[in-house]
């Protein structure tokens, strides 16, 4: 009796694979050659970089070119270690200077802040992220140098130079253009990054985990503590990496603010400094040798190797703070 | 093991009655939307009392109301009157936080603390009433909530593993005894085992049984067999045209499945809608 009515089911299935599949396949080429396209690009930069900066270590070796501070172009010596010194050094500051300010705002923004003034604020400080850096360096020329060497440097030195170990920081006489004020330019530059960042991990930390806290009788300082930033703190350290990577590389503002002019260590930050990216703007032109060239391209892949290990070390870091909680995204 | 039974029965015995609650005209909003009108119920000391109704009918929102977590939420607020005994939670003079610590809450998503381990989770309440504990009396709360959660035999060998390591059923009883380790009067459970398999609600559904012995809870369920099961009393909440909740019915629960009075709460437990 069944059988009687025609059966439908298989003769719908479309036998023809290559017109259904065609369209993913394209679409799938489509997207691996873009990603492709960068890793190749990355490969061309670092092989241009190895093969244009042959000659300075054919001239001397990479532990004389790395380790020492002499950068002499007269003399055709190369040491480059007082430019990583000094990028690094006002990276760092940048960096510890504008992550609290810039997590505390965005604890603002998203726990505190009325509604109506989460997006002028949140749009103002992005708005600082737009400001051509040039622009910074010229209101660190004319602004920042003065306050610091005038006000803020004196007073740093007045209270801690007495110090022992830090003291050493506040050595010299103040002069407003060097690392510290480099640093502190930095801080200021890279607020935004940081901030915005922070701001978009907070809002993600889901209510239930307020709940929770809340529900356990926390004020809203300790439910903030207690629940929001333990579950934020991956992406908020992120955050500060992604703004430490901008600060290496940063070369305008803090060339105008550095001083770039040491070829010694002292380790005090009022000492002017120079950094890697300085170097190559300020001395790119002025290369009169093949040696001096290559030098100068060096101090780019250096500065570029330094940028991928900061950036290795933090997925290790948010790897190794992320790793209890990948579990819940497991159960979840 | 007997060890375990006589701490049991000391808990029962040298425990007098947990507070009940006394709601009164109670109302909530969100900005200018009323989501529950006017309720007026009691929730009884050391009885489970379920709130039960179609979705949208504000029981969620009633419940949040009672530990005042509600107004948390940006626009919220809340008129009316909700007593603990004698006391008036939503008197101007009464701090929410205080209120808090001792009208504990059990959420629909279990939320553990994913980034602390079992036994932090376990005494989060505690750090943060400020009590002043060593690490023996921590360890002897931790494991007396975590028995009393029934999760003790469980996770007493992974104490320092993270609380989002474990099920779902897990999980949830895992926030029970975080809610029970700073000793509350009463228990708010908002559908508790609305993630959960029936086996882990069946285990929740006990818990619930044996608390009670102890605590005041109120339990938000959208399963009626759920609240025939397990509640003493049960309120029957409805949102009709007029889009805030309200409270239709409220009586113990054996009269409420058998011989409800309002024809809207027998169409309703008879599967008629919702």
């Amino acid at each position: 009796m069944q059988q009687s009515a025609p059966v439908r089911g298989s003769s719908r299935i479309r036998l023809d694979v290559d017109a259904a599949g065609r369209g993913d396949r394209i679409f799938e080429g489509a997207t691996k050659a873009g990603a492709i396209a960068i890793l190749a690009l990355l490969a061309i930069i670092i092989l241009l970089l190895l093969f244009e900066s042959r000659n300075i270590f054919g001239h001397q070796g990479i532990g004389q070119f790395l380790f020492t501070t002499t950068w002499d172009p007269v003399f055709r010596e190369f040491g480059v270690f007082a430019f990583i010194y000094g990028t690094v050094i006002s990276s760092v500051i940048g960096l510890l200077l504008a992550t609290p300010v810039a997590v505390g705002a965005a604890i603002y923004i998203v726990e505190y802040a009325p509604r109506w003034l989460r997006s002028p604020v949140s749009f103002t400080v992005e708005l600082l992220a737009a400001i051509p850096s040039i622009i910074y360096g010229l209101w660190a020329v004319f602004i920042l140098g003065p306050v610091m060497r005038f006000h803020i440097e004196p007073f740093l030195q007045t209270w801690f130079g007495p110090i022992p170990i830090v003291g050493n920081l506040f050595e010299g006489t103040p002069i407003g253009r060097d690392i510290l004020t480099a640093g502190v330019i930095l801080a200021i530059m890279i607020l935004p990054t940081i901030m915005a960042i922070s701001r978009e991990v907070i809002m993600q930390v889901p209510d239930t985990q307020r709940d929770g806290m809340h529900a356990l009788g926390a004020t809203k300082w300790e439910m903030i503590q207690g629940a929001v930033i333990p579950y934020a703190r991956a992406g908020i350290a992120g955050a500060a990496i992604l703004g430490l990577a901008r600060a290496l590389g940063e070369t305008m503002a803090v060339t105008m603010v550095i001083g770039n002019a040491s070829t010694s260590i002292t380790g005090s930050l009022f000492e002017p400094g120079y950094t890697m990216a300085s170097a190559i703007a300020n001395q790119f032109r002025e290369a009169d040798s093949q040696v001096y060239l290559s030098a100068i391209i060096a101090i780019a892949l250096v500065l570029l190797v330094i940028a991928m290990i900061v950036n290795i070390l933090a997925r290790i870091l948010i790897y190794s703070l992320v790793g209890k909680q990948s579990n819940s995204s497991r159960i979840g | 093991m007997s060890q375990e039974t006589i701490e049991q029965t000391q808990t029962i015995q040298d425990d007098s009655l947990a507070a009940g609650m006394e709601v009164r005209n109670l109302s909530a909003y969100y900005g200018d939307f009323q989501a529950v009108k006017d309720i007026t119920m009691p929730i009884e000391r050391g009885k489970v009392t379920a709130l039960i109704g179609p979705s949208g009918c504000g029981k969620s929102t009633f419940i949040r109301c009672l530990n005042r977590l509600h107004e948390l939420t940006r626009g919220a607020r809340v008129s009316g009157q909700a007593f603990l005994e004698d006391q008036d939670i939503y008197a101007s003079n009464v701090d929410p936080v205080q209120v808090r610590r001792v009208i504990g809450m059990v959420f629909q998503k279990p939320n553990p603390f994913p980034m602390m381990s079992i036994y932090d989770n376990v005494i989060a309440g505690i750090k943060l009433n400020n009590a002043r504990k060593s690490r023996g009396e921590l360890d002897q709360i931790v494991e007396h909530s975590l028995r009393g959660a029934a999760l003790w035999d469980e996770v007493k060998d992974k104490l320092d593993h993270s609380g989002a390591s474990l099920s779902g059923g897990q999980q949830q009883r895992l926030c029970i005894a975080r809610t029970i380790a700073v000793e509350p009067e009463v228990i708010l459970m908002d559908e508790p085992c609305s993630a959960l398999d029936p086996i882990a609600t069946f285990k929740i559904e006990e818990l619930i049984a044996e608390l009670k012995e102890r605590y005041t809870i109120a339990l938000v369920t959208h399963n009626m067999q759920q609240a025939a099961r397990v509640s003493d009393f049960t309120a029957f909440l409805l949102s009709g045209e007029e889009r805030y909740g309200r409270l239709v019915e409220y009586g113990p629960t054996q009269q409420i499945f058998t011989n409800p009075q309002d024809e809207q709460t027998e169409a309703y437990i008879t599967g008629k809608f919702g």
